[in-house]
């Protein structure tokens, strides 16, 4: 499945609702669904806020795919991408006390597999995998 | 969110989402206004907050900086597992006081 969601806040909710939908059906427990469902939103904020910066002429495009044990989300932003390594890290000392900066961390926590690159032609493509059976935290 | 002051302590206890748009937003003022009213010692009373992302917990973050800059306290009781799991990956259970009793908690800001 495939959605295409305007750069909004509510785009958010949607893509959230429709994962956790199809987690349901995958049979993750409710845990992993909250984990599940927190990391769709972390990264759809990412995408909507920090990517197309609410640009309405930018789409964010989610494909969300099942399979046995399996649950596999991928969303793509059309924004102007993002160097990973220039990213402050969290959990140093001095950055314990940022208002912001803790969504990748979040999403790598609850999620099996993480992946993030570019998006062609442009923008920033996050790949996220959850299987049944582990658990993260 | 309701507000209810224990001797010079204010409880502020939320309810709900605390995500980002409306929830973080309500959150954010309730403390800015408090502050600005020169309350310096807060509990956030966290046992009905259903979820909570990265956003509202740094709405948390820039509370507690805001009232500790002026010589005050933000503390936070009741957590939920789902709360207490986000602080200790994100290491803020090393900024943040957290009581499970409230008697506690009010006398610990003395």
């Amino acid at each position: 499945m495939t959605l295409v969601l305007d750069s909004t806040l509510e785009s958010v909710d949607i893509a959230e609702e429709r994962v956790l939908s199809e987690a349901a059906q995958a049979g993750f427990d409710e845990d992993q669904q909250h984990h599940i469902g927190m990391s769709v939103r972390e990264c759809m904020v990412n995408a909507v806020v920090h990517g197309n910066r609410y640009n309405a002429r930018k789409k964010v495009t989610v494909s969300i795919s099942r399979s046995a044990g399996r649950l596999e989300v991928i969303i793509a932003d059309e924004g102007e991408g993002f160097d990973m390594s220039n990213l402050p890290d969290p959990l140093a000392d001095e950055n314990l006390l940022r208002h912001s900066g803790r969504g990748l961390l979040l999403m790598q926590a609850f999620m099996d597999e993480f992946q993030i690159r570019p998006h062609q032609p442009r923008g920033t493509e996050v790949r996220m995998v959850k299987y049944l059976g582990k658990n993260n935290h | 969110m309701t507000t209810r002051q224990v001797g010079d302590v204010t409880v502020i206890d939320v309810v709900g989402r605390i995500t980002l748009g409306e929830g973080a937003s309500a959150f954010r003022d309730t403390i800015r206004e408090l502050a600005a009213n020169g309350k310096k010692k807060l509990l956030l009373n966290l046992a009905e907050v259903s979820y909570i992302d990265s956003s509202g917990i740094g709405e948390m973050v820039s509370g507690f900086t805001t009232v500790a800059n002026q010589g005050g306290a933000v503390k936070l009781l009741n957590l939920t597992k789902r709360v207490r799991d986000l602080l200790q990956i994100t290491k803020l259970y090393t900024v943040f006081e957290v009581f499970d009793d409230e008697a506690a908690a009010v006398r610990s800001f003395s």
